[in-house]
């Protein structure tokens, strides 16, 4: 089911970020099972899945949580399949959380300013540019000396992005952003992705609104039961028959 | 007029406190460990100065200087070999370890040193009893107006560098979240590594200051842990000025106890830091600090 559509461009370039044949198994309950999954750079693709499809966990494997059992993962053609989640986001693999998880009791800035200064490298000035470029791009500059910890849900998500963004990211992994948005928050969100499309930073984005998905992504991959049953064209992907049945069919498994 | 005296000379004590219960505190504050073997490691550096000013006929003061990098080092290389390991086998297995630990430096110190109680006393000629006096009745020691600096010195330093360095931030951030911090790109094992360094390199200072104002033996630890402890916990866990007021609370509390039953000295301090225990439920739903803190800001 592995498929090589690029972006628009379409040229055979290697991968800038490939897991193949990603295993996960906790104890003796399989999450993932053989799962091969290529990104191009600057490409944007989606995961829809069931809950329980696994999806979460593949992005783990992706970020560095923790290693897979059995599979590789190579970030530009580099093995780093044993990098853990720091070593990885140096490098240029940015996530955020479904739920969440700033740094209690250090202001907006200072969450931001951290990343900046040990994911993203940089120092001094520069440090300061690159989180009040970050906190623009996601609306946060004026919730700059807010604590984190008073923030609401929706600008948690925001500095969640934020923060990822502050790393100065090749690859940045999102998980479930959108849930929860109103429609003009939504657009918002879309907005700001599409600027970071722009920059050319690539993505991986787990979304349940897939209406919002598609509006971004370049392809889409669908996730059920551990496995990818469907990656391509996002409307080719949503037709799929394998695609409808894991959504509506239910029981299956 | 003893009464002002007695208060000044335990705020004075206190900053002895919150000197030897910065390292604790901090430790607490960024790793969660609560570290037992605190007290004998600030016995060790006294042990460490004493042995390198009796040997070499340095400054005492020029021996702290070599024995805060070693004793730096030491905590960069407990973290990595023995409390890493103790951390990640669960929260009650730190101190455990860590009560080991401190039973092994008991016995390596009343190995190689014997039982005798020693001092850096005699190292610092007239600074141990010179004192400043006010109004012809109040005595203050230079040694312990010395002491109560570089304990403001050192928590102020640390506050700052938790507030404004690098380093500082990525420490704060591994202490909230260590997950989220790796996300960001901190490397939290030396994070880690880096602010148990930083705990040891006080406790240095902590255990220079207790040979040189005091005495001490082998088995003098636990009782510098429990005044430790007990600053650490009235002012806060993991606050570092809180730690000061802490440990100007537990020094005054005892010098008055001493000023009313000769007897009252220890006594007197537990009792507060009981007392501060059983009272903090309360004062906590008073909103002491929030109260103070919007005072403030009417007054300004």
């Amino acid at each position: 089911m592995v498929s090589d559509h690029g972006a628009a461009a379409g040229q055979p370039a290697p991968p800038l970020l490939a897991a193949c044949g990603i295993a996960k198994r906790f104890n003796a309950l399989v999450v993932l099972d053989g799962v091969d999954f290529t990104l191009g750079a600057g490409e944007a693709v989606g995961i829809v899945g069931p809950n329980g499809a696994g999806k979460t966990t593949l992005l783990n494997v992706l970020a560095g949580a923790f290693p897979p059992s059995a599979g590789q993962v190579r970030f530009r053609a580099a093995d780093v399949t044993t990098a853990d989640a720091a070593r990885r986001c140096r490098l240029g693999i940015a996530r955020s959380h479904q739920v969440p998880r700033p740094f209690g009791g250090m202001t907006v800035f200072e969450n931001v300013l951290v990343a900046a200064s040990t994911g993203g490298g940089f120092r001094g000035r520069e440090a300061y540019d690159r989180v009040i470029d970050s906190l623009t791009l996601c609306g946060m500059l004026r919730l700059a000396n807010r604590r984190a910890e008073t923030l609401g849900l929706l600008d948690r998500k925001r500095l969640e992005l934020a923060r990822a963004l502050g790393t100065d990211p090749v690859v940045l992994l999102l998980d479930e952003i959108g849930g929860g948005l109103t429609d003009a928050e939504a657009a918002l969100l879309v907005e700001t992705i599409g600027e970071l499309r722009r920059r050319g930073i690539a993505l991986v984005w787990i979304e349940h609104i897939v209406h919002i998905l598609v509006q971004v992504i370049d392809r889409l991959v669908c996730m059920d039961a551990g496995r990818i049953i469907a990656d391509g064209e996002p409307q080719a992907v949503m037709a799929n028959a394998a695609v409808v049945d894991a959504y509506l069919g239910g029981g299956h498994r | 007029m003893i009464w002002v005296s007695q208060i000044l000379q335990g705020v004075l004590l206190g900053g002895y406190y919150a000197l030897i219960a910065c390292g604790l505190s901090f430790m607490f504050g960024v790793m969660r460990i609560i570290n037992l073997a605190h007290g004998d490691l600030a016995v060790l550096a006294g042990f460490l100065v004493w042995f390198i000013a009796g040997q070499t006929g340095i400054n005492p003061f020029l021996a702290l200087a070599l024995v805060i990098p070693l004793m730096a080092a030491l905590g960069w290389v407990l973290q990595r070999t023995m409390l890493e390991r103790s951390l990640r086998a669960g929260e009650l297995v730190p101190l455990l370890s860590t009560f080991g630990l401190a039973i092994v430096i008991e016995n390596l110190l009343f190995e190689q040193f014997g039982a005798d109680t020693r001092s850096l006393a005699p190292y610092i000629g007239g600074l141990s009893y010179d004192s400043l006096t006010i109004g012809g009745q109040i005595y203050l020691s230079y040694l312990g107006i010395i002491i109560f600096a570089v304990a403001v010195a050192i928590l102020g330093g640390l506050h700052f560098f938790l507030g404004h360095t690098n380093l500082g931030r990525a420490i704060r951030a591994t202490a909230e979240d260590i997950d989220t911090a790796e996300l960001v790109g901190i490397n939290s094992r030396a994070v880690y590594a880096a602010a148990a360094a930083i705990a040891l390199a006080t406790v240095a200072v902590g255990g220079a200051a207790l040979g040189m104002r005091a005495t001490f033996a082998p088995y003098a630890g636990p009782a510098q842990l429990i005044f430790a402890f007990e600053a650490v916990v009235i002012g806060g866990l993991g606050s570092l000025w809180g730690t000061l007021a802490g440990g100007i609370a537990l020094g005054v509390a005892q010098n008055i106890g001493a000023t009313i039953n000769t007897h009252g000295f220890l006594i007197a301090g537990h009792v507060v830091f009981l007392a501060f225990l059983a009272l903090r439920p309360f004062l906590t739903s008073l909103n002491a600090k929030g109260r103070i803190k919007a005072l403030l800001r009417r007054a300004a």
